[in-house]
């Protein structure tokens, strides 16, 4: 028998490509866990930056946090900021270069706990700027301690009893916080761990870069999102955990718009 | 080591507009816009919000196309100008003593990042909220880190309203030189007072491409086809990694000092004692001099220009030829420990300070002079 080797152009026709990986995105591995929702976000951004032809204009901006390496996967400028403190950088390269795309990337120990001034003055400014906001209830990259947006009763390595909302607060809102404000265009909740999901938080992105491009001022797109090691479960198990109780907290849609 | 060269102003070429009696904060404000600086992001604190009011009503986004805006504290102030230089931009902030506390996390990025930049720090006497009256209690953090980690920034400590104004595009062009942020060390006696002025020549802004000309392709300005996408980052889990990037941090630090220290003598040649100071103490120690040489004690005085890189080279050339030196301190004694590491034991070295927002007066510090390193000796 005879071993026929297939290219990847056998496979491959011309003119029948339905899918490729933008080339925004770098070929480094992703040092996600294997179900994390980072990855499609990450990709849904760099696709609509490139879609919208913006490449060579955008700047993001990566927090402290899972995505603190977002720019070794994101092919575009990046600068990584200070917990918290993304809004502040962003409203500096943005202030400078008014003509650029700037966008934060931030998680919600970033975005909704030490960054909570940030992220409201920013968007009362209305800093005409692209917010990212990954809610998945839990710090991942620390090892799973509670975050502003962890759920009632919901466990976690510094509330391993459950989250006492009594005493630890809670679970934080901050996306219908900052719709209040007159500076903030656009707010939306949306997620990524299903197909039919995924459609409609591109269409939000792209829509959130619109309005930057159309000096609407801020776009806020949150995804809620899983993280199954911090949560201790299986990816799967995880995705229906977050159906079951992240999106009855945290229900999706645009709030305003 | 070379000596400073007063004033980068050419006086003999300065119109008579550009002449002008001003507040220190406000000469500083106005030299920002005359620098071709692009951002400034502050929040207000005494003593030193003269330089947001001053920028915020000249509106220097109509002179030059500078942006001010107040930020919502000192900490998002320190990152926008993060943000800001990141992009390759001439920004700048200022504050006093306990908001500059509140920037040294985004001090301690801006290092780790080699982003140049200006802050200023218009000193108060602390610890705590302190007072709002002028200290040098800020030595030590200016000078020694501030932040977390192994890093430094270059100091320059201005002891007249007119320096307040010539350190801000020497400030800038040395960040820019060295890629790393600089800082003018100045306190609430050279903020608030008023003294004559030359102002500074207007400088053009730089174009983007005139920034990437001058300095290199460093800065996050888009990424374009002809070049990887520029990162700006602080970060290496590997450290492997990070501790090649702090051997690179050492070795520029130590070109800087090579190159960049500055400082003024005054009547050193003849002296039997050395007054160390910087900033008000040493505009005091000008008239303990005086005094002193009228009593027939010959002093000299030695003002670090730059608090980092130190001065140490003429502190040691002298520490074999007077019979002691005093540094001159409004803190309970920071410096004295640089005076001493130049010295390294040759003579005698003491200190004088006054704290808590009390200035010395002339006749306090020969008198602690005489007292410490002449009957005592």
């Amino acid at each position: 028998m005879s071993t026929t080797i297939i290219t990847p152009e056998d496979i491959i026709k011309k003119g029948k490509i339905v899918f490729k990986k933008t080339e925004n995105m770098t070929d480094n591995t992703l040092s996600y866990c294997p179900g994390c929702g980072h990855g499609v976000a990450h990709r849904l951004v760099m696709e609509v930056v490139e879609e919208m032809g913006i490449t060579e204009k955008t700047i993001g901006v990566a927090p402290v946090g899972c995505s603190v390496l977002a720019y070794d996967f994101m092919n575009v400028d990046m600068t990584q900021a200070a917990h918290g403190r993304a809004p502040a950088v962003a409203t500096g390269i943005k202030r400078v270069f008014p003509e650029k795309y700037v966008f934060t990337y931030q998680g919600d120990g970033d975005l909704a706990a030490i960054g909570t001034a940030e992220t409201i003055h920013a968007c009362n400014r209305g800093e005409n700027i692209v917010i990212i906001f990954i809610n998945n209830g839990i710090y991942g990259m620390t090892g799973g301690q509670m975050a502003p947006t962890t759920l009632d009763g919901m466990k976690s390595s510094t509330s391993p009893y459950g989250r006492a909302v009594e005493t630890m607060g809670y679970p934080l809102k901050i996306t219908e916080m900052v719709a209040a404000l007159p500076g903030v265009s656009y707010a939306t909740r949306q997620a990524v761990h299903q197909a039919k999901y995924v459609r409609k938080a591109k269409k939000a992105i792209q829509k959130a870069f619109e309005n930057q491009r159309d000096e609407k001022g801020t776009s806020i797109v949150e995804i809620v999102s899983n993280c199954n090691s911090g949560w201790k479960m299986s990816p799967e198990k995880a995705n229906e955990w977050l159906d079951e109780n992240m999106l009855t907290y945290f229900p999706l849609g645009d709030i305003k718009k | 080591m070379k000596y400073f060269q007063k004033g980068t102003h050419k006086k003999s070429k300065t119109k008579m507009e550009d002449v002008k009696l001003m507040k220190g904060n406000e000469a500083l404000a106005e030299a920002a816009i005359r620098a071709g600086a692009d951002a400034y992001f502050g929040y207000p604190i005494t003593p030193q919000s003269e330089v947001i009011e001053y920028l915020m009503q000249e509106r220097p986004e109509d002179r030059t196309g500078m942006i001010v805006l107040q930020a919502e504290s000192e900490i998002a102030a320190i990152n926008m100008v993060y943000g800001a230089a990141g992009a390759g931009k001439k920004a700048m902030t200022s504050s006093s003593s306990p908001g500059i506390s509140l920037k040294q996390e985004g001090i301690s990025y801006l290092a780790g990042s080699e982003l140049p930049c200006l802050i200023v720090n218009v000193v108060r006497a602390g610890p705590g909220l302190g007072t709002i009256q002028p200290g040098q209690s800020d030595y030590f953090q200016a000078t020694k880190g501030g932040g977390h980690g192994d890093y430094r920034l270059i100091v320059l400590a201005p002891s007249t309203v007119q320096e307040m104004a010539d350190f801000v595009d020497l400030s800038f062009e040395l960040a820019f030189k060295y890629r790393n942020p600089a800082m003018i060390l100045s306190d609430g006696a050279i903020g608030q007072m008023m003294e004559k002025v030359y102002l500074p020549e207007q400088k053009k802004r730089l174009t983007n491409e005139e920034i990437i000309e001058k300095y290199g392709s460093w800065a996050t300005t888009g990424k374009t086809k002809n070049r990887e996408r520029n990162i700006i980052t602080s970060l290496a889990l590997k450290p492997e990694v990070m501790e090649k990037h702090n051997i690179h941090l050492q070795e520029k630090y130590k070109r800087i000092t090579e190159n960049e220290v500055r400082y003024e003598e005054l009547q050193c040649e003849d002296a039997d004692y050395i007054l160390v100071a910087y900033g008000s103490s040493a505009r005091i120690c000008q008239k303990t001099v005086q005094l002193g040489r009228e009593k027939g004690i010959k002093i000299g005085i030695i003002r670090p220009i730059t608090l980092w890189p130190y001065p140490s080279g003429i502190i040691a050339a002298y520490a074999d030829k007077v019979k002691g030196f005093l540094s001159v301190e409004m803190n309970a004694g920071q410096m004295v420990e640089d005076v001493r590491l130049a010295v390294n034991g040759k003579t005698p070295v003491e200190h004088f300070g006054k704290m808590g927002g009390i200035i010395p007066t002339p006749a306090e510090v020969l008198e602690a002079l005489e007292e410490k390193l002449i009957l005592n000796k």
